[in-house]
């Protein structure tokens, strides 16, 4: 690569290339140079990323059913968007899902701004430090395997969770196999796994309040809950909007913890939607379907990023 | 008065967080440490005589061992692989100002919210057509698609900041700006090197649903054995749990050296 040359010409004479040229506002480097850095990533990118979602984007025009190779995958044009449209089945699973967000994200919000003020506090600050760093525990904790603890945490004969209710008089039962117990059940190991994720996120907020300001809100008034509205809260709203996009878009892919846990039952009681959409394409094996599912998802998907980006990443240049 | 009370909830609240994010793990690994008629007495036993059978039951099924071994095989080699083109990448996006830069940028980040479903299908059926079916490099090109982001996310935080007065001095005595890359960058990067080859691990290391779709037999990786357990009416409960703790185990240690970044790495840095 013949760059070595540019490179000393541009840095040994950076009066004498005055403006304009090939790098105005940043000599030192020719117009290819970031390509060549950046080109083994994108493309990789591009290949294992894009190439597969453009093959599922025709996939789910095709009527793609790979345990009748013999029918071959004739072109259907929108009927499966069609079937899917008016698929009661994958409009619960959406509802589900929403609902299961609607579940959760209080609890976690709740509990992760009281444990961010609690971890903010000053003074014990061993304990402090203990508890902060037990937050990352769940959040590194492997999905499956958090569906695995849940099983046994939750089951109907020798489970923790029944002694639990049963030291507050409520008659134990089997979680897994009532709708109601596993949808409560999942939350409960969702609400346990992302709780750190919204600590460790207002705790972030928290500190980013100067430190004069608090100090000078903390002699104007005693009352913490004037303090959390007028001083802290503004400083936690950025985390907030983050906290609500990241966790739609999880629970939008939540999958292998609820797969183990329920595998969507009993019934369709805790079928979340790419539950449901794995089920379609990989036990019925109807591609194409699936496939038009996946799409949906990933414009849903699309759209909550864009948000993200245009509502947390303003300030970077 | 009023303080020592404040003092007694506060520190009451932090023990109830602790034991709040504790108690599944806890559960998890005395599990695996009780024998069978601990495991299924109800109510469920809190004081026990341990036992290792469970670990000794585990290391000895070649099953669970290979699946070990799969992971790690896999997981390494997509960690490697991410670093070494999510680096460059990053380099270029730290200091390099170039058309379209803020797409690619959001591009990258967009992948963190993809459901891995929606590659699954697509990549089962053109895996199944090159005949890349269960074999590690269908997942370790997989894993790529949310490693490579993050990698480029963390490396290219890490290199902005590093004194551009370096670079300069380097091109001077005629460094090209690859030498300034390896000679610079590479060096003065490796904190941020580390903690995107951590969490690379961790994702690689967790994941269930790609792994239970792309692979059969021979390359089952250790979420996936540790689910399989989970048929028949006998649950051999002791080795689910003997099997999940060693899975767990090394991502909670990887997670602890890098628990001062979790933030940064799962929220792609919008929140510092």
């Amino acid at each position: 690569m013949p760059s070595g040359a540019e490179a000393t010409r541009d840095g040994t004479l950076p009066a004498a290339v005055p403006s304009g040229g090939r790098a105005r506002s940043n000599p030192g480097y020719r117009r290819w140079t970031p390509f060549w850095f950046l080109a083994p990533a994108v493309f990789v990118l591009l290949a294992i990323g894009i190439y597969p979602t453009l093959f599922a984007l025709v996939t789910s025009f095709r009527q793609y059913n790979i345990t009748r190779p013999r029918d071959g995958f004739p072109f259907v044009g929108l009927d499966n968007y069609l079937n899917v449209l008016t698929d009661s089945t994958f409009w619960a699973t959406l509802g589900l899902t929403a609902r299961f967000f609607m579940t959760v994200i209080p609890f976690q919000l709740a509990l992760g701004v009281l444990i961010a003020l609690m971890l903010h506090r000053p003074g014990l600050g061993m304990l402090r430090a203990l508890a902060r760093v037990s937050l990352v525990v769940p959040l590194a904790t492997t999905y499956a395997v958090v569906g695995l603890v849940g099983r046994l945490i939750f089951n109907g004969d020798f489970g923790v969770a029944n002694q639990l209710i049963e030291a507050f008089g409520i008659p134990g039962f089997d979680w897994l196999g009532s709708p109601t117990g596993a949808f409560i059940a999942i939350a409960v190991m969702d609400i346990w796994q992302w709780t750190p994720f919204c600590a460790l996120i207002f705790l972030a907020g928290l500190s980013m309040v100067p430190v004069e300001i608090e100090e000078a809100a903390r002699l104007e008034t005693p009352s913490k809950l004037a303090m959390l509205r007028y001083v802290q809260l503004p400083y936690l709203l950025p985390g907030l909007t983050a906290v609500l996009i990241l966790r739609s878009a999880d629970v939008l892919k939540l999958f292998d913890m609820v797969f183990v846990m329920t595998r969507g039952g009993p019934g369709s009681a805790t079928d979340l939607v790419s539950v449901y959409i794995q089920r379609v394409g990989f036990r019925v094996f109807d591609m194409g379907l699936a496939s038009a599912q996946a799409i949906l998802l990933l414009i849903m998907t699309i759209v909550l990023s864009r948000l993200y980006i245009r509502l947390l990443y303003r300030e970077i240049e | 008065m009023q303080t020592t009370l404040g003092r007694t909830l506060h520190a009451l609240g932090l023990t109830l967080v602790i034991l709040f994010t504790m108690f599944p793990f806890y559960w998890m690994v005395t599990s695996s440490l009780k024998d069978q008629s601990d495991l299924l007495a109800s109510p469920p036993v809190w004081l026990f005589v341990p036992t290792l059978e469970h670990y000794g039951e585990i290391f000895a099924d070649q099953k669970v061992v290979n699946a070990v071994i799969n992971s790690l095989i896999v997981s390494v080699s997509t960690t490697a692989l991410a670093v070494l083109l999510g680096a460059p990448a990053a380099y270029a996006l730290a200091r390099f100002e170039f058309r379209g830069k803020q797409d690619l940028w959001f591009w990258f980040i967009s992948n963190r919210m993809i459901s891995p479903i929606v590659l699954a299908l697509p990549v089962y059926l053109l895996a199944l057509q090159v005949k890349l079916l269960d074999t590690h490099l269908v997942l370790i090109l997989i894993y790529l698609t949310f490693n490579l982001p993050i990698v480029v996310w963390i490396c290219t935080d890490q290199f902005r900041s590093i004194p551009k007065e370096l670079e300069q001095a380097a091109r001077l005595d005629g460094a090209n700006q690859w030498i300034i890359f390896r000679k610079i960058y590479v060096p003065l990067g490796i904190p941020g090197i580390a903690v995107s080859a951590i969490f690379s691990f961790i994702f690689s290391w967790n994941e269930l649903l790609y792994a239970l779709v792309l692979t059969r037999r021979t390359v089952q990786t250790a979420p996936v054995i540790a689910t399989s357990f989970m048929s028949g009416y006998e649950l051999p409960w002791g080795k689910i749990m003997a099997t999940g703790t060693v899975i767990v185990l090394p991502v909670i240690i990887f997670a602890l050296l890098v628990s001062k970044h979790m933030v940064r790495g799962l929220t792609m840095g919008a929140t510092k």
